[in-house]
């Protein structure tokens, strides 16, 4: 309970600082932080492998992904933190702001609807109640590459034809338009 | 004692909504971008969460079934649980590496990462 508060408060304030800090290389390193205290509460909830691809991936390639951009564009400091319109900036804090208390009440509506049901239906039938707390082994990566590569085979395959696309776009994209003609000249 | 599933779908909530506070907000691309992966953890928070928790999920479904089963239904839906966030995350890092490919030829383009600039794509 006290590595799920420590965790979840990390999380929060790293996601508050990614969106409030101007330069982007404080938000990406505050990101790794949200990152990092994510693959914690996945390993909190058993999930160890995940947790550690979590690491690996997002912590290690992605984020090192969005460094390696924002180095490479060499923004200038003015053009950091663009000021954002008064009116956009408090709107979209109260919009995010709005969807968050909706969807707190709709999961608190959830919690009591749930916890009022459980007490009836134990009354009712009279079974002895079932261990309603999460599992406390923990999954190991065994079981989830026999899920991935033998009921999930199928999407990873067309996940792996995501991927090339994705590779292939992203080089035609960034590609600096007429390369070839200039080595050409050369 | 671990945490209720509660505590993890509301912090999942807040780590969304602070996602969706930090698109509208910034103007700067690669911050949207960096916001746009804070909501992708966030969904995926709540996805190992509702995994590791399926046993109550399911408690209505599973005192009608007979005890051996259990065990396996119980394995076999976490890990299909986990296998969707490891999906989700190759969809973000292809969605990344696309989006930062994006950014690197508007920057080339325009010489800004405004999204105010980016106006070609408007009649």
């Amino acid at each position: 309970m006290i590595a799920f508060f420590a965790l979840a408060s990390m999380a929060v304030f790293g996601a508050v600082m990614v969106v409030t800090r101007k330069s982007p290389v404080a938000s990406a390193a505050y990101l790794i932080l949200v990152m990092c205290s994510l693959a914690g509460l996945f390993a909190l909830l058993g999930a160890v492998f995940l947790a550690a691809f979590q690491i690996i991936v997002y912590a290690g390639a992605i984020m090192v992904l969005f460094l390696f951009v924002i180095m490479l564009l060499n923004l200038r400091k003015d053009e950091y933190g663009f000021d954002s319109r008064v009116v956009q900036k408090y709107l979209g804090f109260t919009f995010a702001a709005l969807i968050m208390i909706q969807s707190l009440f709709i999961v608190g509506w959830a919690v009591l609807d749930n916890s009022l049901n459980t007490k009836s239906s134990v009354s009712a039938d009279s079974t002895p109640p079932l261990d309603a707390g999460p599992q406390e082994e923990y999954l190991s990566a065994e079981t989830v590459a026999e899920t991935l590569f033998g009921k999930f085979a199928y999407p990873f395959e067309v996940t792996s034809v995501l991927l090339l696309a994705a590779i292939l776009g992203a080089v035609v994209i960034a590609r600096r338009k007429g390369v070839a003609d200039q080595e050409e000249s050369e | 004692m671990t945490a209720p599933l509660e505590y993890y779908i509301i912090l999942s909530i807040m780590l969304f909504c602070i996602g969706i506070w930090g698109v509208l907000k910034s103007r700067n691309a690669i911050v949207i971008f960096m916001a746009i992966e804070l909501m992708l953890n966030a969904v995926n928070l709540s996805l190992v969460a509702f995994a590791s928790h399926i046993k109550r999920i399911l408690s209505d479904l599973i005192q009608r079934m007979p005890a051996e089963r259990i065990a396996e239904l119980i394995e076999s839906s976490t890990a299909s649980g986990q296998v969707y966030v490891i999906l989700v995350m190759t969809v973000a890092a292809a969605e990344a590496a696309v989006g930062l490919a994006i950014i690197i030829s508007i920057h080339r383009m325009k010489d800004s990462v405004n999204v105010d600039d980016v106006n070609i794509m408007k009649w």
